[in-house]
């Protein structure tokens, strides 16, 4: 069969279902497969969307997002998306189309080194150079994208190659001797670990996208309420803890709550499962919870002592570590009293610091409040997606995330436009559910042109604009840092977001009164098929708390 | 050192002593991968992403020709190099990397010296090639080569040595690498 027919059988074999993706030149022949293949493909409207819908597909369900794009300006556009599921560990495999093999390297018409140009930022590529190679290629990636850290994984296939006539045998496993992902953890270190949790009095979890990535939050709730360990999540492993539980103290770092950035500068012992230590956490790294032993749990080896040295490292999947631990930290039959003093004192950062704002006058809406409206019209129950920016910290903090999955966002790249694809790709993955994308106006043009897709491929996605005129983030650091001399962050004229929903084919509206809110969004929400909101708010809302730029948590404003 | 983000003006001292955390220890690398097209690039990345500068480099086929041994040296501070070696690992063409001590393994390296020789200089050159255990490999009226093997610092001592003539060039191999005793390097 042609070897373009046997990626395809591949991809079925991996329990591919869905596909995203836009022809060209160099993956005709892949294009022509897809006819028969029974592979459902959403044709996105830029390579971009492509990419960031693969994404929100993986971390929507934890399987394999795939992305398929010609050679060339196709392939370079996919690049950002490559990043980024770099950057936030996102199992994806990307397919792109390239010249005949005669041609490579020769300045063919749409060739460009895409291997080359991803080699920084991929799990892993393979440039196809023997066709008899593909169905193991792609299996190979496969295995790599989902398998120990996940990652992107690009596969480049010559046209010429993709129409080779091969002979197709199922492959039953992958073989590959330089990958061999660590995943249980080392039992004396589990042991050692159990024992500082056991005489730790000032303890704090510190939960990360890693704890997701690896299917764990029950087996995370489990371990951190068998006794009453207090628990933080980053942005990306937001839900991996129920927000509503009495164990919560909501998200930690530059815009994290000042309950968990205070625990974590006066802990004693630092449980760090699936985070890495990055600069939106620790602040400055120097003073970064002074007090504190850690116990640094990471599928990743390079990850740990990476920015802080781990007292005690375990490297493996954590839902192999983390019932393991709790079986050994039972056992240990731990005082659970040791707990209340610290107990008291964060509760009394609780009580003094809850996140909070001036509530608007007149029927002004404030931008906290539009996400405090989406959450109740939901009842929580939502996939809710975001770009980056203030909408994208608001969503962190009051939007209550109480199941895994249901929050993605782009956190380590952070890339504006994400939202709108990534819930396409959610909304393609999940299509019973609703997925609500939070977007900002300054953002949400980045990659608007996927309405066009929702409205074509009917992905009913809900997108809500956060309207305050400006780049928000960058307004407010120029206006706390820069002796607010605001360059470039003024929105200008943006369209008119109602008739541009209406352009596409999608439901435009427009809410204005802090009192329409709830009953706007529900009727966003009920509306059968996609629409964009138009939610204008305060234009000079600060997001707050915050740990200004290079300095410690116990320094937070706000 | 400020953020980013933040207003302050960073003076250039700064900025030199943000990047002077390297030690100056030279760390000889092997590192056994696949010997597939792009391996190379994607080891040398891990470095230049960091700013780290290969001092030499050597790569050949092993025992095993779908296997090849690179074996790098750099100078870098112990911190940084563990952070490249644990990068390295994540490569998946990468199969083991040694970050080997000078003392538990033995170098070589080989290079060839085109020197301005006349007459007179011509045997005084060929007496030091003796003493360094190096041959001549070629002789023309007004040059002579001389093929030196051995640590780098022997190779450094007859480039001092032969300096004084007038090196025409010098064209060295990168030190190759192997662990001493009966184990695997």
């Amino acid at each position: 069969m042609r070897a373009v027919d046997a990626i395809m059988e591949c991809l079925k074999a991996e329990g591919v279902e869905h596909v995203f993706g836009i022809p060209g030149g160099a993956n005709l022949p892949t294009y022509d497969a897809l006819v028969d293949a029974g592979i459902r493909h959403v044709q996105c409207r830029h390579e971009q969307g492509a990419g960031h819908a693969a994404e929100g597909y993986a971390k929507a369900t934890g399987r394999v997002g795939v992305a398929l794009a010609t050679s060339g300006p196709g392939a370079t556009n996919l690049v950002t998306a490559i990043a980024d599921a770099m950057m936030d560990s996102v199992p994806t495999v990307f397919i792109t189309g390239q010249v005949r093999t005669e041609l490579l390297g020769t300045d063919g018409f749409q060739e460009a080194d895409i291997s080359g140009i991803t080699m920084p930022i991929v799990k892993h590529s393979i440039l196809i150079q023997d066709p008899r190679d593909i169905p193991m290629a792609i299996h190979e990636a496969f295995h790599i994208a989902r398998t120990g850290r996940p990652g992107p994984v690009l596969v480049d296939v010559p046209q010429d190659l993709s129409r080779a006539d091969i002979t197709y045998e199922p492959v039953d496993s992958v073989d590959l001797p330089g990958y061999q992902p660590t995943t249980e953890g080392n039992t004396k270190q589990v042991r050692l670990a159990a024992k500082a949790l056991a005489n730790a009095r000032r303890p704090v979890f510190y939960v990360g996208g890693g704890v997701i990535n690896a299917g764990a939050s029950k087996e995370l709730v489990e371990l951190s309420t068998s006794d009453s360990f207090p628990v933080t999540c980053t942005l990306m492993g937001l839900g991996a803890f129920p927000a509503p539980h009495d164990q919560w103290l909501g998200m930690l770092g530059m815009h994290g709550t000042r309950a968990a950035n205070y625990a974590m500068d006066e802990a004693d012992l630092i449980v760090c499962v699936g985070a890495r230590f990055d600069d939106r956490i620790t602040g400055k790294l120097s003073e970064f919870a002074p007090r504190a032993k850690f116990i640094h749990i990471d599928v990743d080896p390079a990850e740990i002592s990476k920015n802080i040295p781990a007292h005690i490292p375990i490297v493996g999947d954590a839902k192999n570590i983390l019932p393991r631990l709790n079986a050994e930290y039972r056992a240990l039959g731990a005082d659970s009293s040791r707990l209340d003093g610290w107990w008291e004192r964060i509760r009394g950062w609780r009580e003094k610091h809850p996140l909070g704002y001036e509530p608007g006058e007149d029927g002004e809406i404030k931008p906290q409040r539009m996400i405090e409206a989406l959450y109740e019209a939901t009842n929580g129950q939502a996939v809710v997606t975001s770009d980056v920016g203030q909408h994208q910290m608001w969503c962190a903090q009051y939007f209550h995330f109480d199941a895994p999955r249901n929050w993605i966002n782009s956190g380590g790249l952070g890339t504006m436009g994400f939202g709108l694809p990534s819930a396409m790709g959610a909304k393609v993955a999940r299509p019973a559910e609703h997925v609500v994308c939070v977007a900002g106006d300054g953002s949400i043009i980045m990659n608007i042109q996927e309405m066009a897709t929702c409205v074509t491929e009917e992905i009913a996605v809900k997108v809500f604009i956060m309207n305050n005129g400006y780049l928000g983030m960058v307004r407010q650091w120029q206006e706390l840092f820069w002796d607010r001399r605001y360059s470039a962050v003024e929105m200008g004229a943006s369209p008119d977001w109602v008739k541009l929903a209406e352009a596409f084919g999608a439901k435009g509206m427009l809410i204005e009164k802090e009192g329409d809110l709830i009953a706007g969004i529900r009727e966003c929400l009920d509306h059968d098929g996609p629409v964009v909101c138009d939610i204008r708010v305060t234009a000079e809302e600060n997001c707050y708390p915050m740990i200004p730029a290079g300095s410690a948590a116990r320094d937070m404003v706000g | 050192m400020g953020e980013p983000g933040t207003k302050e003006i960073l003076s250039l001292d700064d900025l030199q002593a943000n990047a002077g955390f390297r030690t100056g220890r030279r760390h000889v690398l092997s590192i056994l991968a696949e010997n597939k097209p792009g391996v190379l690039a994607r080891i040398a990345g891990l470095f230049a992403r960091r700013g780290f500068n290969i001092d030499s480099l050597a790569v050949g086929p092993t025992e095993d020709p779908t296997i090849a041994r690179f074996t790098l040296t750099v100078d870098g501070a112990n911190h940084p190099i563990d952070q490249v070696t644990k990068q390295l690992h994540k490569l998946v063409n990468v199969i083991k990397i040694r970050d080997l001590e000078p003392s538990e393994a033995v170098s070589r390296e080989l290079a060839l010296f085109k020197i301005s020789a006349d007459g007179d200089s011509r045997s005084q050159i060929m007496e030091y090639a003796d003493i360094f255990r190096g041959r001549v490999v070629d002789v023309s009226k007004r040059s002579v080569t001389v093929e030196v093997s051995g640590s780098d610092d022997k190779i450094e001592a007859f480039e001092h040595m032969c300096r004084p003539f007038g090196l025409i060039e010098m064209v060295r191999t990168g030190e190759i690498t192997v662990s001493r005793g009966r184990g695997a390097t």
